[in-house]
């Protein structure tokens, strides 16, 4: 009797927080006519586990109590039952179906490039992403996008597999290197939407973070045209760079990272593996940034991946500058 | 252990079998799961090997250029000739025709050598072109930018085949010693046949190796 | 000493004594412990880690380690719990003490190579353990290319000793498939098989046909490190998603490696405790062969947004739904075998019937995770991370549970304390939902897998998630003192404590040396209780 409570009293918690689940609640927002669609099929989707699994739980509590055993009442002799076992795998089988043919015909939708859509060519590397525009623009970190226009991402990696996840769009491509790959989303409100890294690749996973920063079309045409660093200081130009990509391995203290913290390197000596000795000037630091494997810091790994034409020559400077700065 | 032998009237029977035809049918059983395991682990590599070759034809065609189809060619011969005396071997075995069985077991093993050693010859021609797989690839002239890929194919397969030469020349050696001391008769000869039936497949592995590799192209 | 002893008294633990005879035995129920010893050893090993991940994702940002420990702690997590407790747990543990007494044999066929398998994973574990002294590992078990080709070079060792183990699981089931097939008692013909047999030889058909596979890629990842082969490197022309098909058809049907012998468990926990024959028998001993013989056919539901074309990922999606269907049938049938029946709930009942609800939930997720459409919202969050946990620590480790509890008798001829199992089974069982139901809201949520850190509106779900896994520890602690106890201070156990019909309880509690002193004969399917 008390287990059979106990047991149902746990079924109705599940139950209710299933069907919570089951409202699409816990599912960021829609930032796309595609994720209704798939919010509608996992509704769906949700809605039939729920029936199933009190169907389940129920028969198996219901059976378990009435069952349980009592003296002098034997079990009955029953060795199958054709019927029923053809229905109960039948009926799931339909289902099944159901849920197949209604998934391939979203995926068909979250697959099919639109034509003429606005092209962003996306940059995957430890760990960060990188956009670059057809106007020559550029940015880090932040993805700026018109609303109510198809946007086609074409992505590439410098190094491992990443993957670019937008949750509120219900999408995501692996981005692996060698070769392009393709993800698309035509946003309906302005807004901010995250973007996450989801494939595995190494300590800086976690931090290989973006936003989608979606403007109404005049305003993204004047984002577009305008110079990101118009009127900054060289120090300026060079903490804008540093926050976009740097920081998910370096620190702008002197605490370690995944790499060396940066304060009062600048001038100072640095102890490399090998047991050699350098003193940090502005070469040195453009070395380390362009091609880090050159020269490693004692203590730690050779992870970062070379920012070799990664950087326009201003952004460069800007980054030795603000180092420097770091004092 | 000890009470290993105390049902059996006959040494060669393990204690939890019934008779010695259960018996070689379960050893039998085990060789052949085993054999579907090599196929499948050699199974990887061939499919590696069709998805490359597709993509670079012009690699593969250039590498087996470096390649002496005749020297395949006669370590095939070599294999094929084991693999007929092995066959023997196990028949002498099955009609308690100890010496042949022997000096059949002996042959196959010479093969084994023989085959290694015209391996030997290919590798060290290899190694002095710098024609090595991946990152030890140093020769000069190739012309395939690619070339080192189809060296690591080259070596990973036919290195992975040759641990198994290695592998049944010592399983051999081991039934030959037995053999000789007179173990195997028409009612046991069971290890002879496991060993047999891998040997085979080692010869069968090369059969494919040899046209995909030095042939194709 | 010898003249003291009692004939009859004589059974596999005491025939021999001293380490030695143990490490060199060839008893298929001497190494099914020693199985049992390593297995719970690194299960511990691997739950120890996991409580250290739970305790960093206790909150965001650093907690108690750093990105890159938390890192090589959830790769030696899973790559402990895949290929050292899970794998091996059921089939090579608690099947290989059973199966021969199962199918009324002295022993399995190969009892040499039972062993070796045994000294394969202890020398597979060995070399991956060795990693940690070569700069650790942190590619995460599924060891991607080309992050595994470029990280530190303890990854070496952990694909060789993953080689090796693969080894111990080939030859297991090698070993499982001839006894089953040669040395079954008289009369004990395929239809009168226990169905946890059925299980173990569908598992065996998977182990035997899948390993070499994941061999060949392990054998590739490492001869990628060491001589730069570029088969699995795009710098040198080599395709890291072929890495991927590779290794998930092997992983893939790994997975059913894990929940068959389970499932196995579960229908002999079930027909046990409610003393009445197991419905549709039939049923659920094709289902096994069935999820066996199509589990190599859906490796591609891993890659639906790895790159691979749409139609591969149509056709992924429309075979994996096909799995779903023999699943169904073996849970309506262990529902239906309740039905009439004459039930009592023992702690191994309450491990099957725990199985069943949890089992349910990891299957009907299962199915939406199938969905393509769905699935690329939710692949590779903390949905998958539910799923699989549901399935595999909801399925699999409550049915090894409920299976020592179940052949604690047999095994050690003792008894084990009943109300201290119970408790164990309530601390995991709700342990457990509250660990990993919370996982799949933070999946819909949007949180990606393998992260360190994460966004704070996702801190209170992984509180929950982290005082959840505790209870779970708590919950394995016990057990471990439960089994520890019994096996001390245990009162001794009858032939057939649970009343139940299969072959093993038939012959004394612990078997003899050769497991029984007549050969039984049989003359009936597995489960007539009439």
């Amino acid at each position: 009797m008390s287990l059979a409570t106990v047991i149902a009293s746990i079924n109705t918690l599940f139950i209710s927080v299933v069907s919570h689940a089951a409202g699409g609640s816990f599912m960021p927002p829609q930032g796309t006519k595609v994720a209704e669609k798939v919010d509608s099929l996992y509704r769906f989707l949700a809605g039939a586990s729920v029936i199933s699994c009190i169907l389940v739980f129920a028969s198996m509590c219901i059976f378990a109590y009435q069952y349980r055993r009592r003296p002098g009442v034997k079990s009955a002799y029953i060795s199958h039952n054709t019927l029923a076992e053809f229905l109960w795998s039948f009926i799931p089988f339909c289902i099944f179906m159901v849920a197949f043919a209604w998934g391939w015909y979203v995926y068909h939708d979250l697959r099919t490039m639109p034509k003429n859509a606005f092209e962003v060519h996306v940059h995957g590397q430890k760990w960060n992403w990188t956009f670059e525009y057809k106007s020559g623009r550029k940015s880090a970190g932040e993805l700026y996008v018109p609303v109510n226009t198809p946007v086609r991402m074409i992505m590439d990696s410098a190094d491992v597999i990443h993957s670019f996840y937008i949750p509120a769009f219900r999408t995501k491509q692996d981005v692996v290197p060698g070769r392009y790959s393709n993800i698309w989303f035509d946003i309906e409100k302005p807004g901010n939407y995250q973007v996450f890294c989801a494939e595995y690749c190494g300590q800086g996973h976690s931090a290989m973070l973006a936003k989608i920063h979606a403007l109404p079309k005049d305003k993204f045409d004047e984002w577009l045209q305008n110079d990101p660093y118009k009127g900054l200081t060289p120090v300026q130009v060079g903490e804008a760079v540093f926050k976009a990509r740097c920081t998910a391995c370096h620190n702008a203290t002197a605490e370690k990272k995944v790499g060396p913290g940066l304060q009062g390197v600048f001038g100072h000596q640095v102890d490399l593996e090998g047991g050699d000795k350098v003193t940090a000037d502005e070469n040195y630091i453009r070395e380390s940034i362009l091609y880090p494997a050159a020269k490693i810091v004692k203590g730690f790994p050779n992870a970062m991946t070379p920012f070799l034409g990664q950087l326009g020559e201003q952004e460069l400077s800007g980054v030795i500058e603000y180092i420097k700065s770091l004092q | 252990m000890s009470t290993a032998n105390s049902h059996s009237h006959n040494s060669n029977l393990a204690h939890h079998f019934k008779s010695l035809d259960q018996q070689f049918d379960a050893a039998k059983l085990g060789v052949w799961l085993f054999l579907a395991t090599e196929i499948l682990m050699f199974g990887g590599l061939f499919v590696g090997y069709i998805i490359f070759h597709g993509l670079y034809p012009e690699m593969f065609a250039e590498g087996a250029k470096h390649l002496d189809w005749r020297l395949g060619a006669t370590n095939t011969l070599v294999l094929l000739l084991s693999s007929f005396t092995m066959a023997s071997g196990v028949q002498y075995a099955q009609t308690n025709q100890k010496k042949k069985c022997v000096t059949a077991l002996v042959i196959t093993f010479l093969c084994g050598c023989a085959f290694l050693l015209i391996k030997y010859f290919e590798y060290s021609h290899k190694i002095h072109d710098g024609l090595l797989p991946g990152k030890f690839f140093s020769n000069h002239e190739a012309e395939h930018a690619n070339l080192a890929m189809y060296f690591s194919f080259y070596f990973c397969m036919t290195g992975l085949h040759a641990s198994h030469v290695i592998a049944g020349m010592c399983l051999i050696a081991w039934v030959a010693v037995r053999a000789s001391k007179g173990q195997f008769n028409s009612e046991f000869y069971t290890p002879v046949e496991g060993v047999g039936l891998f040997w085979h497949l080692v010869d069968l592995i090369w059969i494919y190796l040899f046209p995909l590799l030095y042939l194709v192209g | 000493m010898a003249t003291a002893q009692v004939v009859s008294e004589k059974n596999y633990l005491n025939e021999s004594k001293g380490l030695w005879s143990w490490l060199t035995t060839l008893d298929h129920k001497r190494i099914g412990l020693l199985y049992m010893v390593a297995v719970l050893t690194f299960f511990l090993l691997g739950g120890l880690f996991a409580m250290l991940l739970r305790v960093e994702l206790f909150a965001p940002g650093k907690t108690i380690m750093d990105a890159s420990q938390y890192n090589q702690v959830m790769t030696l997590h899973g790559t402990i719990m895949v290929f050292m407790v899970i794998i091996p747990g059921i089939p090579a543990f608690l099947g290989n003490f059973i199966l021969p007494l199962h199918i009324g044999a002295k022993d399995v066929a190969f009892p040499r190579i039972n062993l070796l398998s045994w000294y394969c994973l202890i020398t597979g574990a060995s070399i991956a353990f060795f990693s940690l002294f070569k700069n650790g590992v942190d590619t995460g078990w599924t060891f991607y290319t080309p992050y595994s080709i470029q990280t530190s070079n303890g990854t070496t060792f952990v694909v060789l000793g993953a080689f090796v183990m693969g080894f111990s699981s080939i030859l297991t089931g090698l070993n499982f498939i001839v006894t089953i097939h040669t040395l079954r008692a008289p009369g004990m013909s395929f239809w009168r098989l226990p169905l946890f047999v059925w299980a173990l030889y569908s598992t065996a058909v998977i182990q035997v046909l899948a390993t070499p596979i994941l061999a060949i890629t392990l054998l590739l990842i490492a001869a990628e490190r060491l001589l730069g082969i570029g088969i699995f490197d795009p710098k040198l022309g080599g395709d890291p998603v072929l890495f991927e098909h590779f290794f998930w058809f092997y992983s893939h049907p790994a997975v059913y490696i894990m929940i068959l012998p389970a499932m196995g468990v579960v229908s002999e926990l079930i027909t046990a405790f409610s003393h009445k024959t197991i419905f549709g028998y039939k049923a659920i001993a094709m289902s096994s062969i069935g999820i066996a013989a199509v589990s190599f056919f859906v490796w591609g539901h891993h890659l639906f947004v790895a790159g691979q074309s749409e139609v591969a990922g149509i056709v992924f999606s429309f075979i994996t739904m096909l799995v779903g269907v023999p699943t169904a049938i073996k849970t309506f049938n262990w529902i239906a075998t309740l039905y009439k029946g004459s039930i009592q709930f023992q702690s191994p009942m309450l491990f099957a019937l725990g199985f069943l609800f949890l089992f349910t939930i990891g299957g009907v997720t299962g199915i939406i995770l199938a969905t393509i459409g769905v699935d690329v919202h939710f692949h590779d969050t903390y949905f998958v991370v539910a799923h699989f946990h549901y399935v595999m620590v909801g399925g699999t480790l409550m049915a090894i549970m409920g299976g020592i509890y179940y052949w604690f008798p047999k095994i050690f001829g003792r008894m084990y304390n009943e109300f201290w199992a119970r408790v164990t089974f309530v601390l995991i069982f709700v342990g457990f939902n509250v660990t990993f139901y919370p996982q799949f809201v933070l999946g819909s949520m949007g949180m990606p897998r393998r992260y360190y850190d994460y966004l704070p509106e996702y801190t209170s779900l992984n509180r929950i998630s982290s005082v959840g896994a505790w209870t779970i520890g708590t919950g394995f602690l016990i057990a471990l003192f439960v089994i520890i106890h019994g096996l001390l201070k245990g009162k001794k156990a009858e032939m057939n404590p649970w009343g139940a019909k299969t072959l093993e309880w038939t012959t004394s509690s612990p078997p003899p040396h050769e497991n029984f002193i007549n050969e039984p004969i049989v003359t009936a399917g597995p489960y007539e209780y009439r």
